[in-house]
């Protein structure tokens, strides 16, 4: 009950509340949708994983913003029968006629095109020739080539057509409206055909042509043509299992060890005291900059830094001031003479007095964890491994994202980490207001 | 948690008495004296534990090692004797150069004692040379190359922290004057936006005005090529200097607005505070004596820890906006394990946070007139 009427007292607690319901949703769903090994595999999987997205691409609602970008067209030849004919010609050499015709309506050029061949024979290498079929009729040869087992042909690399083209971007030309004053794509028919000639009778060829668009799923793609879509997802339970476990484990051993230490006195309260001095004076991320490039940069190092280094902080010292009053109080004097020892008096006196007021820190603590991770990982110095929020942000830093308007690339990391971040920090906020009766009206 | 921070907790403190002007200047500089020991104690502790991980197993001997193999191995090359040697010669004759290399770096030695050889090196950065990296003047000294990165760390950081600190305190004492007003809310509302880094915010600083509307660079420190005149260059560095203020400043101003605020709103309401306007002070009066003066010092001691934070936080902000410090040139090194580097420039801001510290609790206790300074502060 109480924690409803605190929730209507202070709405930022509530707005708080919900986002990190959200978070744990998201955190919950991940793993679900994605499981972990399958994660870690699209997410360290390079062009052989990711070769059915484009590269750098925007997420598709971006379309809804009065935009029109083309999505990727996939056409393949062992999914779909309609699209081959095997016609014998002689006793050595048959025809392998391959069509792919699609319709194109966007307002803008595919990113790249692709024709992936797969070609089965013994001995003698398939022959193949290429025809692209704009909807105004024109034809345009590409070069010829033989294949031999797995080819891919890339029209950016095709060298007839760069000559062709006078050095134009293939794919400009290929779907310009030749009319047109200034670059548009002409809206239609296209079609690809590729006439393939095998010299065996058991020989065979199938292809795939992906002609790459520029928008791709809900999160859109990055420079290695992943869906983002999975370091998001994923980001969420790192982020939060490592905030929660950091700020919790470092904020609960640092209350144990400010209580021993005001218990004790003499050499361990100053010992520890001094130990927190030089902590303090010790620049933390620096710290942590060394640690990963000199020793490791797995994620369970970074939370064994950060927990030692959030141990002895300020943290401690606010406990020990709060400690120093609870030590002289009449209860604690009260169970030494009932005979309560040392360890019974810190556990079950003196610590669950002053737990309450920890709360408000130790969920305000969280942010700064998760944003110390992003930070590292930002800087290059993440696990390599997992995919976080952090490591989107580097790839788009590195790639120079914000320079070449690829905004989405940086937002969406971002406004998790936003989120994350305020979720936490509003709730922190107001339990502080809640513990602190100096705070509670102003 | 940042409040806990302060180096001298009130409970040091002891009621005031009556003393001498002379002899309460005689305890201040003994105090201040008592300070810079324990200071400078704690930060040749601080250098030793950053020389022991920078070290730990051995990494930068290995580092050092590998490098004396490298040069032994080269000038192997330009002697006409080595050509000549039969192969258990040659490695005799590269395994002595190496062992006299070593022995003049000292790596002979145990580490415990070479750590601290390491130590008194560190601190006065006599560090030697870098590794890979290069000042701008062309120097290879790590001392030349980090002093020549301070300034603009400096210059940068000391302009938003101070513009912060003014925005702060004021904007708090009219926020506590306007208690309840929308504004106040507002504020109120916005202080968890603070959780987030400045360089968090730099991002979206960046994508606004210097993506969509291009009307400032995206980061460095000078347009180039650089303004020959003075006039040009200091106006082409403040034209730079536009975002990166402005993301440390809407890093932190929210919540420390929202804390001066606080603090002004809980002093406001002590008896003292009402009896001066039972008396019929002018409000001003009451705010600046009754009200300000107490405040004062836990809001320097914010602006101190934010001070702190910011140090660390510069290593980021300074490569997001490209901006030739001291933390870009850490990543930098980080980058290229330039052990020597590292280990300066971790030096150095152990330097800036003690210096830091120390004039926090200089100033904590010229503005705390309850702080008696000479006797005690252990209970």
């Amino acid at each position: 009950m109480r924690v409803f009427s605190i929730l209507r007292k202070y709405p930022s607690a509530a707005v708080g509340s919900f986002l990190i319901l959200c978070l744990v949703v998201l955190a919950i769903y991940a793993p679900i949708a994605l499981p972990y090994g399958e994660a870690i595999r699209l997410w360290r999987g390079g062009e052989g994983v990711w070769k059915e997205s484009p590269k750098n691409a925007r997420p598709a609602w971006y379309n809804a913003f009065g935009y029109n970008l083309p999505e990727t067209i996939i056409l393949d030849s062992t999914k779909d029968e309609n699209l081959k004919e095997r016609t014998v010609l002689t006793e050595t050499m048959t025809d392998v006629f391959l069509s792919f015709p699609f319709d194109f309506t966007y307002d803008d050029f595919p990113q790249e095109l692709q024709v992936f061949f797969q070609a089965e024979f013994d001995e003698k290498r398939p022959l193949i020739e290429m025809k692209w079929i704009t909807p105004d009729g024109r034809e345009i040869e590409f070069s010829d080539m033989t294949i031999q087992g797995n080819a891919t042909y890339y029209v950016e690399q095709d060298e007839k057509l760069a000559r062709d083209f006078d050095g134009q971007a293939p794919i400009h030309v290929l779907f310009a409206d030749p009319n047109s004053e200034t670059p548009t794509p002409l809206k239609g028919r296209y079609e690809l055909q590729v006439a393939g000639l095998v010299f065996e009778d058991e020989a065979d060829i199938d292809a795939q042509m992906i002609a790459y668009g520029k928008v791709y799923g809900l999160a859109g793609t990055d420079h290695k043509r992943r869906d983002l879509m999975v370091a998001l997802l994923w980001g969420a339970p790192i982020a939060l299992a490592l905030g929660l476990i950091v700020s919790v484990v470092s904020g609960g051993a640092s209350l144990i060890i400010a209580a021993v230490g005001v218990w004790y006195g003499g050499w361990i309260d100053a010992l520890i005291q001094r130990i927190t001095e030089v902590n303090m004076t010790l620049p933390g991320l620096s710290i942590l900059i060394m640690v990963a490039t000199f020793y490791s940069k797995s994620i369970w190092v970074m939370f064994g830094v950060l927990t030692l280094l959030g141990i002895f902080s300020g943290g401690i010292k606010s406990s020990r001031a709060l400690f120093l009053q609870v030590k002289e109080s009449p209860f604690i004097e009260a169970a030494q003479t009932y005979g309560a020892g040392s360890w019974r008096i810190i556990t079950r006196y003196m610590i669950p007095r002053i737990l309450p007021t920890l709360i408000p820190g130790v969920i305000g603590a969280i942010p700064g964890v998760v944003f110390t991770e992003a930070t590292l990982s930002v800087l290059g110095l993440g696990d390599p491994l997992l995919p976080t929020w952090g490591k989107i942000l580097n790839d788009a830093r590195v790639n120079g994202a914000l320079f070449q308007g690829q905004y989405y690339w940086v937002l969406e990391p971002s406004l998790l980490l936003m989120l994350t971040g305020l979720g936490f920090a509003m709730v922190g906020f107001a339990l502080d207001r809640v513990f602190n009766p100096r705070l509670r009206d102003v | 948690m940042a409040q806990a921070a302060l180096p001298l907790q009130p409970q040091d403190t002891i009621e005031e008495t009556k003393k001498s002007s002379a002899s309460g200047v005689m305890r201040f500089a003994r105090f201040a004296g008592v300070r810079l020991l324990t200071q400078s104690f704690t930060v040749v502790l601080a250098v030793y534990v950053t020389i022991l991980i920078a070290n730990m197993g051995g990494h930068v001997d290995e580092i050092r090692k590998g490098f004396i193999r490298d040069q032994v191995a080269m000038f192997a090359g330009f002697d006409d004797q080595y050509a000549m040697m039969s192969s258990e010669e040659k490695k005799k004759w590269i395994d002595d150069r190496i062992l006299i290399q070593e022995k003049r770096m000292g790596l002979e030695q145990p580490f415990i004692i070479r750590s601290f050889r390491y130590l008194t090196n560190a601190l006065t950065l006599n560090l030697g040379r870098s590794e890979t990296m290069f000042s701008d003047s062309g120097s290879s000294q790590v001392r030349n190359i980090i002093l020549e990165r301070l300034p603009p760390t400096l210059v940068l950081f000391a302009t938003a922290n101070f513009l912060m600190f003014g925005i702060t305190l004021f904007t708090g004492l009219y926020l506590s004057r306007n208690y309840g007003t929308f504004l106040d809310k507002f504020v109120l509302a916005f202080a968890p936006t603070s959780a987030a880094p400045s360089w968090f915010y730099a991002l979206f600083l960046i994508i606004i005005f210097a993506g969509s509307f291009g009307v400032l660079p995206y980061g460095g420190m000078v347009s180039s090529p650089p303004p020959d005149n003075m006039i040009g260059y200091a106006l082409s560095v403040m034209k730079h200097m536009v975002l990166p203020v402005a993301s440390i400043a809407i890093g932190g101003i929210f919540a420390g607005i929202y804390s001066s605020r606080t603090f002004f709103l809980i002093y406001s309401k002590e008896d003292y505070v009402e009896v001066a306007h039972a008396k019929g002070l002018h409000p001003r009066t009451i705010e600046r004596r009754y009200i300000l003066r107490p405040t004062l010092p836990i809001i320097v001691t914010g602006f101190a820890l934010s001070l702190i934070s910011m140090w660390t936080g510069s290593i980021i902000l300074e490569t997001v906006f490209n901006w030739p410090g001291l933390g870009r040139l850490f990543f930098q090194a980080a980058n290229q394990f330039d052990t020597p580097i590292i280990v300066g420039s971790t030096v150095i801001y152990a330097y800036l946070l003690a210096v830091t510290i120390f004039l926090l609790d200089i100033t904590y206790t010229l503005l705390d007139p309850r702080l008696n300074v000479g006797e005690g502060g252990a209970k």
